[in-house]
């Protein structure tokens, strides 16, 4: 089967306005003909829900979690993208997708990039009419700040929880509908398997979470946007039940998998604590435009703190290692995440690290202290000489601007960031790969589509900061509500799809078989046990460096844990109750065979892109070396019974746009 | 350290439950308190008994999904976390720590300490939005522009999580903080405002219905609010509602 990405004809700025004025559109008396199945609640599955519902449509959105609002967007912190140039500092859509695509290692193709720049400016005009409350100026216009990857300021945000009130907002959005009976939410459900009827997505199987009961629902099409599989890791900054069961089920019922190595490896979480930790806190990029990261220069200085002999503030500016400002001083402290998690990890594999198991190095707000306290002082005409008054000044201010952020890690680390710089380390946090969708974010099986997070379309290799809730809103608010009609204008007349049907009573059989299995099989381990065992597999082999030893020493061990998982799990309980260990345990099977192809398809990309570095492939200077002759393509994975029988298909990236170029931020 | 646990157990919603002992050993103070159970449910688990029921999700203090009442506190003795924050350096060896669910007639027990908060949601669903389609249309955000100090404000309230300890910790188990704070977040914004008059009406109207009690300014829901959502939302909330019934 050949890809075809569906991308229209014409100049790039005017494809997407093109593609709507040429749809099919499905008229409002017919719209209410149509039911559509939604898997998942964060901004983009929200966002979806709420306009498809408004348009006309009849939305069952499904959600694991207790309520729609607790989807695990509401945990991004900095803010979001968009081409407002409010500050004229010389943005434009133009910019913001070349950015993008730059910060993206030229690995996401070009027409996608450039519609969700085009579209960003009316997710803020969306926002604030729906009630967000972004930060403001004292003049009562938006406030932006600058992330990283770019050199201008448009970023929007509300202190530290941009995500929560953009999430809320989108919840918000769809609560109106689900008063109006236009979207029936399913809380507590989890989508085990898609219906496909005479080669279309028909249905899904959820099962109810509560009681166990296992669901047929039909549909007329079937949306996932169920997030992305950072927890294939176990440690990750996802929250625990993130997975990528829905996302799985569709890719071995046909939908192809587009890049799973590409993976974000967040520069600035809280460092590991312990064998008990369960997940990993991330301190939002928006610290890097205040804090300042280092290690000591000297290795017996490191040493000396990891003993507790010295501490950081002991050390004097002479002594201090700012490596991002050292190695690229363009962009110093903001250069995009891939870049600044590997400085960090070559500077602690050199042995600078500063915590007890030196995986850790410094973010420093005292310079920032000091600059935003001295201009107090100066605005209030006070003595900006008075050092106490000028850190008092300036404490407060970064305590408006991320106070939320420094609570956390005072109440985690147990020390005041305020006085001492924090510490922090790269932990897994974002998965640009997913499932393939073309332009119109549709997967290889017709009638389902694939949004947020769970494609694998905006990003590339290497997601900027800001993007993520741009790009989930986008897909939801203002690119699926256009798409879908066009898909749906021909099944106007088809009426209700019953779930009698066959292949409803087939699929439904196979969950339960598989649930039978797990409640049965009466092991002798957890399913956390296996869990955290693929996580250290692919932590330590298919992590922040690769290289072909490793990730074929990966797969072969993936392969054994999954036989002993099905071997050896213990699943408490019974099936027909309220069993979190049963959810575990569907969802760990599913990272067991992801963690597989995520693993081949990371070995056969033998060049270093954004999230992918293969050791094989750097520069002199330790930098990415892509191979724009070879890979410049999508990986798109057929499944074919099981990982290693996986088919490769590629979509070529034609960049007739941006030149490709080696990435600099120096 | 070492800790007794005393933990509800409840098979189901008929189920009538009790307290259930739970001696642990070599809990770390950098633990957090949930990571404390999961170190249980594991022994649980591999002497072949049921792990303990609790929801969760985030582990950062955001999603709004942990609750709990340990030791008679929701979110437990620390002040401004929710439980999934909350770090065993709170408590010392040899403590006896009990783990109850959030116990209110609105928020029905599932299954040990899991409750179920759609009641939440349904006040939501009533009023809990401004109406504005998605369609792309709208004026430019900066149109109308707000004075700082009210969007702050209203950044404040709409920094509710909706994890129902201001329902648990009340005695009359109000959710008046909570409609308050939702409220109050609209009713700063111009945007807002069209529609304050049935907004209020709608949720509190909604909140009565689901079986939440009322408020006697007792306060205890803003000393235990994780967010540090503030009274001051209860009394705004009086203020819309006093008014929209006037006109009503």
């Amino acid at each position: 089967m050949a890809l075809d990405s569906k991308i229209p004809n014409g100049p790039i700025a005017d494809k997407w306005t093109n593609y709507k004025d040429h749809i099919n559109l499905v008229n409002p008396a017919n719209k209410r003909n149509l039911d559509i199945i939604i898997v998942g609640t964060g901004l983009a599955g929200g966002s979806a829900a709420a306009t498809l519902a408004e348009l006309g449509y009849n939305v069952k959105a499904f959600c694991f979690q207790d309520s729609p609002r607790r989807a695990h967007s509401i945990a991004a912190q900095g803010g979001i993208n968009a081409a407002k140039n409010y500050k004229g500092d010389g943005d434009s859509v133009y910019r913001l997708f070349y950015d993008t695509v730059k910060g993206g290692d030229y690995r996401a193709r070009e027409a996608n990039v450039h519609r969700l720049a085009e579209v960003s400016a009316n997710i803020i005009d969306q926002c604030v009419a729906q009630g967000v409350p972004l930060a403001r100026e004292y003049g009562g216009l938006l406030d932006n700040r600058s992330f990283g990857g770019t050199l201008v300021s448009r970023t929007f945000y509300a202190q530290g929880q941009t995500g929560q009130q953009l999430l809320l907002g989108a919840y918000s959005a769809m609560n109106r509908q689900i008063g109006r009976g236009k979207v029936k939410m399913y809380n507590r459900h989890e989508m085990l398997d898609l219906v496909i009827v005479d080669g279309k997505a028909r249905g899904i199987i959820a099962r109810n979470l509560i009681t166990g009961e296992i669901e047929r629902h039909s549909a007329h099409a079937v949306v996932v946007g169920s997030g992305g599989y950072g927890n294939v890791f176990f440690l990750s900054t996802n929250a625990m039940g993130s997975n990528a069961t829905a996302a799985w089920k569709i890719h071995k019922k046909g939908a192809f998998f587009a890049n799973p190595c590409y993976t974000q490896i967040h520069p600035t979480c809280i460092p590991v604590s312990g064998d008990h930790q369960s997940k990993l806190t991330l301190m939002s990029e928006s610290l890097r435009n205040d804090g300042r990261i280092w290690v000591p220069a000297k290795l017996e200085d490191a040493q000396a703190i990891r003993e507790g002999k010295k501490k950081a503030t002991d050390l004097s500016e002479e002594e201090r290692d700012y490596f991002l400002e050292r190695r690229y001083p363009a962009f110093g402290n903001l250069v995009p995440r891939d870049v600044a998690s590997r400085a960090a990890k070559e500077r602690c594999d050199a042995g600078f690290g500063v915590n007890k198991t030196g995986e850790a190095v410094y973010l420093d707000f005292a310079a920032a202290i000091e600059r935003y306290g001295k201009e107090a002082a100066y605005v209030k005409g006070l003595d900006a000489n008075d050092k106490t008054l000028v850190t008092k000044l300036g404490t407060d201010i970064v305590k408006s601007k991320y106070g939320n952020l420094f609570q956390m890690y005072l109440k985690i680390v147990d020390e005041n960031p305020y006085v001492t710089p924090m510490m922090i380390y790269p932990a897994v946090h974002y998965t640009m790969g997913g499932t393939w969708v073309d332009y119109n974010l549709m997967t290889t099986i017709p009638g389902c589509f694939s949004i947020g997070e769970s494609n694998f379309s905006d990003h590339g290799a290497n997601r900027l900061g800001a993007s993520a809730l741009m790009q989930g809103l986008a897909d939801g608010y203002f690119v699926l509500p256009y798409t879908i009609g066009d898909y749906l204008a021909p099944d106007i007349k088809m009426g209700e799809i019953s779930t009698d049907l066959p292949e409803f009573v087939e699929a439904e059989k196979a969950v339960k078989d598989q649930i039978d299995k797990f409640i049965n099989n009466n092991g002798t381990h957890s399913v956390d046990y296996f869990h955290k065992k693929l996580g250290k597999i692919m932590w330590d082999k298919v992590g922040m460096a690769r290289n072909e030893k490793g990730l074929n020493e990966a797969i072969v061990e993936i392969a054994a844990l999954r036989e002993e998982f099905y071997r050896d799990v213990k699943v408490p309980g019974s099936a027909n109750e309220f069993n979190q260990e049963l959810e575990k345990a569907t969802r760990v099977a599913d990272f067991l065979e992801l963690g597989e192809l995520f693993a081949k398809d990371a070995l056969h990309r033998n060049e270093s892109c954004g999230g992918h570095f293969r050791e094989e492939y750097q520069t002199e200077e330790g930098e990415a070396l892509r191979d724009d002759d070879n890979f410049a393509y999508v990986a798109a994975w057929e499944y074919k019974g099981k990982p290693s029988d996986a088919v490769l298909h590629k979509e070529p990236l034609n960049y007739e746009n941006i030149k490709l170029v080696q990435r600099s931020y120096k | 350290m070492k800790l007794t646990l005393k933990i509800w157990r409840q098979k189901n919603a008929q189920d009538k439950g009790g307290i259930v002992d739970y001696p642990i050993d070599g809990i770390e103070p950098d633990m957090s308190f949930l990571e404390m159970l999961d170190v249980l449910n594991e022994q649980l688990i591999n002497k072949g008994e049921e792990p303990v029921a609790f929801d969760h999700d985030c582990r950062e203090g955001i999603c709004g999904m942990c609750s709990l009442f340990i030791n008679g506190e929701a979110h437990g003795p620390d002040r401004g976390v929710t439980t999934c924050q909350l770090h065993m350096r709170m408590f010392k060896d040899g403590d006896t720590i009990f783990i109850e669910p959030f116990r209110a007639k609105a928020f029905p027990v599932i299954k040990d300490l899991v409750v179920d908060r759609s009641s939440f949601d349904r006040i939501q669903h009533a009023g809990g939005f401004i109406s504005v389609n998605t369609s792309g249309n709208t004026i430019d955000a900066n149109t109308i522009p707000v004075n700082k100090s009210d969007a702050d404000k209203s950044f404040d309230a709409a920094a509710c999580i909706g994890c129902g300890a201001c329902v648990a910790t009340c005695k009359n188990s109000s959710a008046m903080l909570f409609v308050g704070a939702k409220v109050s977040q609209y009713a700063l914004l111009p945007q807002g405002k069209v529609e304050a008059t049935e907004r209020v009406l709608n949720m509190v109207h909604q909140m009565d219905l689901e079986g939440f009690g009322n408020c006697t300014n007792t306060g205890a829901c803003e000393v235990e609010c994780p967010k540090g959502i503030s009274l001051e939302n209860i009394a705004r909330m009086n203020r819309e509602y006093l008014s929209a019934s006037l006109k009503g």
